[in-house]
């Protein structure tokens, strides 16, 4: 059974593409507003992952709990009306549309037509974008338009939030003020940040969990896991920056 | 105050022109044109049912004629056994409404891809032209209605007063039917575009996953859209019904259904004045082509159509709109066109 504070549960979860195992059997939690990384080398299956989470993709086996309801099987709007929210890899936005609108759709989908205006202005001015609104947002460079989809997510005040390299194609300021806005948007909702960047982990980091060929290689702090030497071995390694 | 003329400004401009258009061409346009004129208004109907679908909702219709012809035979029909046509009226919009919301629930929460929806509507227009085109025989009446197999119905009693059969439809009077339906079809989809359920719907042709990871339910806004525009369709069927007084399995044909394709295409798709224009200005083309005998009608179609799609892929209207906002005409003349956000 799940405990009252944990939001998220995965158990036994796999997922195989043909004759590839993408998740094998992963087991994971995630506490109520809990703030976690996820790391791991390319293919280690963190986006097959979210994506499940989702409900983008069907797990092959497994269950999925959220906020003790199962999701496992169930359609991605469902998913997104129970409170989770996702940014995905890459940019995932409205390209025609404008920078309002784009914002406007998603606080609409939770508020009323005033406090979805009113929340939306309040997200564009945390996030910096009021003076791009009435920008088409296929014309924005590619760290705005991360913004505009972060703004999206979190115009939707989910319980919990995934997200796909938030700081991919940011300058270091960008990623900065990304790394504040996580930990402010995380006072009232749980978050799994996957990154490259450990920098930027460094700078959020609770607790880390390591994927490595679709299965957790290791969970703990971010100390403990840079100084164990099977994730040197097949990832950190390549990074190493003491 | 420049704002509010283009949020709503355009639209009333739009209106009054439609409306100065409906009462001036009558007064200035010989009356065998204005027969012409008539059936370009009941199509243009059902050119803009399309435009809904497929320039706001990304749903390539192939079919979009058949819900056209199922309003028409359902006007038909029903008004042969009733006499009175009020009823008759509502069914045409209600029975093609139904028909495209069972289809469309079918294909939509199937997850069916665009170009087999493209494929399955143009299948099942032509095999309604094939079942109806099977009716003839005096074994198949519905009602007092022979259906009449290719010959069609003939004789369709024109619409009349609400409850008073006796107070039948002139033609000229179907004429200010026609335009204040399309003008009431065309303000009332402008409407419904800025509406929460209008923008989502422009969402979900944008990024159709995104829209779902933010709660809505794609299938469900597509499916009402496809529902909304074959209603339309169909109201334009029993204007056209009584246009002709006369309905045949020619309305399911190919050639109806790549006609209303054409008109989208160079009148423009993404707006709602496109398909209204191109509908006009191809029609009244293939009217004056058919006038004479020096080149073969279709064979010049064909060509503007190429031209179209090589020179002007964007289409009349949003082509125009583009040019007005560059001249800086905007806050006077570019409101009537609607910006066109399509790639």
């Amino acid at each position: 059974m799940t405990s009252p504070d944990c939001i998220l549960e995965t158990r036994g979860l796999e997922k195989r593409f043909g004759g590839v195992v993408a998740i094998a059997s992963v087991d994971f939690t995630l506490k109520q507003r809990e703030l976690r990384c996820l790391i791991g080398p390319n293919g280690a299956g963190k986006s097959t992952f979210f994506k499940m989470l989702t409900a983008q993709l069907k797990p092959t086996t497994g269950r999925i709990l959220f906020d003790g309801v199962d999701i496992t099987r169930a359609q991605p709007h469902h998913v997104s009306r129970l409170g989770i929210g996702i940014k995905n890899q890459v940019p995932d936005v409205f390209n025609n549309l404008t920078v309002a609108e784009n914002i406007s759709v998603a606080a609409r989908s939770r508020h009323g037509k005033a406090r979805a205006g009113a929340k939306g202005k309040d997200v564009m001015e945390r996030l910096g974008l009021t003076a791009l609104t009435g920008r088409l947002v296929g014309e924005l460079a590619h760290g705005q338009r991360q913004w505009v989809e972060l703004a999206m997510v979190v115009a939707l005040e989910p319980k919990l939030i995934l997200l796909d390299e938030p700081a991919a194609g940011m300058t270091a300021d960008e990623t900065n003020k990304t790394a504040e806005l996580i930990l402010e948007v995380n006072k009232s909702a749980a978050i799994v940040v996957v990154e490259h960047d450990m920098q930027f982990i460094k700078q959020i980091a609770q607790t880390v969990t390591v994927f490595h060929q679709g299965r957790v290689l290791i969970e703990d702090t971010m100390e403990k896991v840079q100084g164990n030497e099977l994730v040197r071995e097949v990832y950190l390694g390549k990074s190493e920056d003491d | 105050m420049t704002a509010n003329w283009q949020g709503n400004g355009g639209l009333v401009a739009a209106t009054v022109l439609g409306l100065v258009l409906l009462l001036a061409l009558p007064q200035i346009v010989d009356p065998v044109m204005m027969i012409e004129l008539t059936s370009y208004v009941i199509m243009a109907i059902l050119a803009l049912s399309l435009g809904l679908i497929w320039g706001y909702g990304g749903i390539l219709c192939f079919g979009q004629s058949a819900f056209f012809g199922i309003g028409a035979y359902a006007y038909a029909i029903a008004v042969i056994n009733f006499g009175d046509s009020t009823i008759p009226l509502l069914l045409s919009i209600i029975v093609p409404g139904l028909f495209a919301a069972l289809l469309g629930y079918f294909l939509f929460y199937a997850r069916i891809t665009d170009v087999y929806f493209g494929v399955i509507t143009l299948t099942v227009t032509l095999i309604l032209y094939k079942v109806m085109g099977a009716t003839s025989g005096s074994q198949y009446v519905i009602g007092a209605a022979p259906l009449g197999g290719y010959n069609g119905i003939p004789a369709v009693p024109p619409l009349n007063f609400p409850g008073r059969p006796e107070l039948a439809l002139s033609f000229d009077g179907l004429f200010y039917l026609s335009g204040v339906t399309l003008l009431a079809v065309y303000v009332g989809l402008r409407l419904m575009l800025k509406s929460r359920f209008g923008q989502v719907v422009v969402a979900i042709r944008e990024n159709e996953r995104r829209a779902e990871l933010l709660g809505y339910d794609a299938r469900f806004y597509k499916l009402a859209t496809f529902a909304i525009g074959g209603a339309i369709a169909g109201l334009a069927g029993c204007l056209f019904a009584n246009w002709g007084m006369f309905i045949s399995p020619d309305v399911f044909g190919l050639a109806q259904s790549a006609q209303v394709i054409i008109w989208v295409i160079v009148g423009g798709t993404g707006t709602l004045l496109g398909p209204i224009v191109g509908c006009f200005a191809i029609q009244w083309i293939a009217t004056k082509l058919g006038a004479q005998q020096l080149l073969n009608a279709n064979l010049v179609l064909g060509t503007i159509l190429i031209g179209f799609v090589l020179l002007v892929p964007k289409g009349v209207v949003p082509t125009i709109g583009d040019a007005l906002r560059r001249l800086k005409f905007c806050p006077y003349v570019a409101p009537l066109v609607e910006q066109r956000r399509v790639p």
